[in-house]
This record gives C-alpha cells, sequence and structure tokens, in this order.
C-alpha cells in the first residue's frame, strides 16, 4: 500500500481501527460463545452477532476508501523485506477478511433460509437461494476464516508489540497515542 | 509536520532486556490464545452447549443426512388462513384475513429415522408459514401438553438417563429414576399422557407450541401466549396397523381423501402463569383465540416434499410474534441449527417414506 509522510495514522484513522478492533474481539467472542457457551443465551448473541457483522462490513468499506486516500505512515528504513512484505500482507489479509467473514455469514445464512434478522427488526435479503450442501460449505469457510481472522489479530498484537517494546521504533504509537 | 508529534525513537533493545520484553509479547499471545481457545470450547467442552445436546441426542451412531430429533418425517403441504380475530392482540400478518402458504412436516420424535410408527412417544408438526410479501414464520410443535423440563441443562439430563446402557442395550432404570427424582414434571408428564385421551393418527391430533411467545399489538402492547393446532378430524376409530410406518400411511390415506383441517388456538397467559417454564402447563380456563384455519392438502416424501432442507427454527418469527425469555426456545434454535450444520454437509439420507405421494387439490389455491 502507498505510504505517506505523516507520522502517524489520523485520528480519523485511529478512531476506526480501534472500533474496529473491540468491534472484531466482540464478534469473535460472540461467534466462540453461539458455539460453546450456554444454549440458553444463544438467541441473543446470534442477533447482536449477525448486528455487529453488519457493522464491522460497512466500517471496512469506510476504513478501505479512506486508507486509500490517506496512506499509512512510512515503516522505518531499517525494516527487513521480510518484514515489510509481511506487514503488508497481514494488513491485506485483515482488510479482506472483514470483509470477507460478514460477507460469508450473510450467504451462509441465506444459503440455509435463514431470515437474516438483525436488531430494531431490520432484515436483510438473501443473497443466495436456500441450498443445503452450499450452507454446510460456506457454514465451515465461515469458521476457518474466522480463526484465521483470530490468529491474524494475534499476529498483528505480537507484531505491534515487538514494535513498540523491543524494536522501540515509533511503529506503535502512530496507532497506539491519544493525542495528535 | 509539527515535530512535537513525531513518534519517539529509542535505540532498539538488545541481549536480555530484548529477550525480557519477547518473552512478556509470548506471554500475551499466550494468554490470548489459550483464553479464546477454551472459550470457544476447542481445549473441550466448559458446560452445556448446543454441540454437547446434540452428541447426546444422536450417540455414537449418527443416522447420517437426517435431523438428529425427529428423524422419521414426511413432509405437507397446504395454506394458513388468518380470520382477523387474533388482530387486536397481534400486528402479525399471519393474523389478518390473508393466505399463508405452508410446507410442514409431520414427525415421530426420537433420532431414528426408521423407528417403527407407535414406538415413539411423541409426535410433531412443524410448520413454515409465507405470506404473499415473503415474510415467514416457523413454528414446531408437539403432541404433549407441555414439556417435561424447563430448561436446557434439563433436557440434557433427560437424553443422558434415557441413554441405553451399553451393556443392556436398554435405559439404565437407577438414572431414569435419579433424573424424574429431580424433574418432577417429568413424572406430571407421564402421569398426563397416561390419561389423556390421544390420537392415534397425525390427522386427529393436536399439536401444541408448548413454548409461550409474546404477541405484539398494534399499539405495541404485549401479550404472552402459547399455541395449539386442534384437529377438525375426529378421532381415528381405526388402530393402527402392524406396520412401521403405519401412521404414517394412515395419513396419506386421509390426504388420499381430502384436505385435513386444524385450527390454530392461541392461548393468553393471565397473570401469574408461567410464561418463561414450558414445562409448566396453564389453567384449562385460559381465554382462547380461534385465530385462522390450517388447510394440509398434499404429503410427500422427503426426497421431493420440500421440507428436509428447512430448518424449524422457533425463532423464525414475524413481526407481531417475538420470543418469550423461555431459555428452551434459544436451546432449540441452537441445537437445530448444530443438527443442521451436520446433515446439510451429509448425503441425504435415505427416508423410510421417500417416494411416498399423496393428496387431492381441496378447494382451488388464490
Amino acid at each position: 500500500m502507498n505510504q505517506s509522510n505523516a507520522s502517524h495514522f489520523s485520528r480519523i484513522a485511529r478512531a476506526l481501527h480501534w472500533t474496529m478492533a473491540a468491534l472484531i474481539v466482540l464478534m469473535l467472542l460472540l461467534g466462540a460463545g453461539m458455539i460453546a457457551g450456554d444454549p440458553a443465551q444463544y438467541s441473543r448473541y446470534i442477533v447482536w452477532h449477525k448486528s455487529i457483522g453488519v457493522a464491522i462490513f460497512m466500517l471496512a468499506i469506510v476504513r478501505l476508501l479512506y486508507r486509500l486516500r490517506h496512506p499509512a505512515p512510512a515503516l522505518p528504513d531499517d525494516l527487513s523485506a521480510l518484514q515489510r512484505l509481511a506487514a503488508h500482507g497481514s494488513h491485506v489479509a485483515l482488510y479482506g477478511l472483514m470483509l470477507a467473514l460478514p460477507l460469508v455469514g450473510w450467504a451462509m445464512l441465506s444459503a440455509g433460509g435463514y431470515p437474516v434478522a438483525l436488531l430494531g427488526g431490520l432484515q436483510l435479503p438473501a443473497i443466495l437461494a436456500p441450498h443445503a450442501p452450499t450452507y454446510a460449505a460456506l457454514r465451515m469457510l465461515h469458521s476457518v476464516l474466522a480463526w484465521s481472522l483470530f490468529a491474524l489479530v494475534m499476529l498483528h498484537l505480537a507484531a505491534a508489540l515487538h514494535h513498540g517494546w523491543v524494536r522501540r521504533d515509533g511503529v506503535l504509537a502512530t496507532m497506539a497515542r491519544w493525542r495528535g | 509536520m509539527n515535530p512535537d508529534h513525531a513518534p519517539p525513537r529509542r535505540e532498539p533493545l538488545r541481549g536480555a532486556a530484548a529477550l525480557a520484553r519477547l518473552t512478556a509479547i509470548a506471554a500475551v499471545v499466550a494468554a490470548g490464545v489459550g483464553g479464546f481457545t477454551w472459550f470457544a470450547g476447542v481445549l473441550g467442552g466448559r458446560g452445556l452447549s448446543a454441540r454437547a445436546i446434540i452428541d447426546t441426542l444422536q450417540g455414537p451412531r449418527p443416522h447420517a443426512g437426517f435431523r438428529r430429533n425427529h428423524a422419521k418425517g414426511i413432509c405437507v403441504s397446504g395454506w394458513f388462513d388468518g380470520n382477523g380475530a387474533a388482530s387486536r392482540d397481534s400486528r402479525a400478518g399471519f393474523f389478518a384475513r390473508q393466505r399463508a402458504s405452508v410446507i410442514g412436516r409431520f414427525a415421530e420424535a426420537g433420532p431414528n429415522p426408521y423407528v417403527p410408527d407407535g414406538s415413539a412417544a411423541v409426535r410433531s408438526l412443524a410448520l413454515q408459514l409465507t405470506l404473499p410479501d415473503g415474510e415467514q414464520w416457523r413454528t414446531g410443535m408437539n403432541d404433549i401438553p407441555f414439556f417435561p423440563v424447563a430448561t436446557p441443562a434439563g433436557f440434557e439430563a433427560q437424553l443422558r438417563a434415557q441413554q441405553p446402557d451399553p451393556e443392556t442395550g436398554k435405559p439404565d432404570p437407577a438414572a431414569m429414576s435419579a433424573f424424574i427424582a429431580a424433574h418432577p414434571q417429568a413424572a406430571a408428564l407421564g402421569q398426563a399422557l397416561k390419561t389423556m385421551p390421544r390420537a392415534t393418527d397425525f390427522g386427529s391430533d393436536t399439536y401444541n407450541s408448548v413454548n409461550a411467545f409474546i404477541l405484539r399489538d398494534a399499539l405495541g402492547g404485549t401479550h404472552a401466549v402459547r399455541w395449539s393446532l386442534r384437529p377438525e378430524q375426529v378421532a381415528d376409530p381405526q388402530a393402527l396397523a402392524d406396520d412401521p410406518n403405519a401412521r404414517f400411511e394412515r395419513l396419506l390415506q386421509q390426504l388420499d381423501a381430502g384436505p385435513l383441517r386444524w385450527h390454530l388456538m392461541l392461548t393468553l397467559a393471565q397473570p401469574g402463569d408461567a410464561v418463561d417454564d414450558a414445562s409448566q402447563p396453564w389453567p384449562a380456563d385460559r381465554p382462547t383465540i380461534d385465530a385462522g384455519t390450517l388447510t394440509l392438502t398434499h404429503a410427500s416424501g422427503e426426497d421431493v416434499g420440500g421440507c428436509r432442507d428447512i430448518v424449524y427454527d422457533p425463532l423464525v418469527l414475524p413481526d407481531g410474534i417475538e420470543a418469550s425469555n423461555d431459555p428452551l426456545l434459544s436451546a432449540r434454535s441452537a441445537a437445530y441449527a448444530v443438527s443442521y450444520r451436520r446433515r446439510a454437509g451429509e448425503p441425504p439420507g435415505d427416508s423410510a417414506l421417500a417416494g411416498q405421494q399423496a393428496g387431492t387439490h381441496g378447494e382451488a389455491q388464490p
């Protein structure tokens, strides 16, 4: 992706990042809670899961458009080519999953013949015709992508802390800051 | 750029200091991975889950391609005519004077798709009703007046008590006694089923929502309700034939002779009635509303009938009908999703009723 000469991410970029970070963590917990948690809470979890999924999808589009117009601060010069590739690749994958997971969830529920009911009585139209084998495949894909997102979030966290705590190169502070 | 905002750059740490920080990072990530995988049940169950309920229900040798409960069934189709009588209590379009199309399913309870008719304790009728504008209402009803347990944990305990002992092939009587002792409404249901008149055929049976729901009226007011399908058909005098599919074959004969009809009776709760506990029956004198008529005209095996891949999730509800706080409703929704996920990924099972067809056109469809 393009890089700018800015020393840190803008307030808008940071607000988008941290809002979505909180939503994605909540989303992963809700998804896991639906599978392994108290079945008496399932109906509450799923309506929040679907609604937050829609919010993440819309925020991801806003964020991607914003990012294309406002490139990220440059990475430090002394970063190896491999680290640079990992940084860019993992960010492309994070954006991809933020967009793909809600879409796969929506398609999966459509293929399962489930009406996609959200908080407040809102309902999304079906984007696929009901078809059980398609549901089974998309349901599996939804889990695989969710675990991939979790792994990437952990990798992202580890890399951010490595920049902040070991390399001390200012990369963490481009996103983790209150002011400016 | 204001230089005050330039990120702090310090010398990178090396040696022991770096190792200590790397260890701290590893600890943060390990806590995240460990915590989440525990929460997601990857390290083994952390209490009751829908997955555990379905595991217990299907047993060690699941019938691939079938629903994990109410596995033996047949598809039916027809329509539901709302009559306006319930429109004061619910703004749901289904209660207005209009016709909804219906794809339903009669079934014998239990995980065995080849269970001989008459050996299962419970029969069910599940419906998916669709209004002309596409709005859906799904309801799975049983021919028991109330549920034996109040909670998902109670249901799981019942399933465990019913598990056949690998030694004898039969449930352990001691386990069943212990379950009954801990769940008195299970004993009450057993007693009620012995004494109440009960149809032997699907056509003259009564099917109950068992769980309560909340109606929402046009002004936003709410009314707790349970519903029942009351048959127009009088009790079938014929005993079930000595045939493993006798009850389904009787249904096919009845539909070949003409449509079958039920009235959707809404029973409104009074203050003090147990809304969130399906194991507590309501007193018999509660007011009821005849909200409309279900007409079933056709039946066909699940291979072609269009009901096999429908999840009769009781929480697919139209505007004007909402879930109560009964924990079984959420658990049913969760467990049906697990069952569907499993069977959707398996080749369809070979139904005992495949290839069966019956029906007449009855009155003309609008």
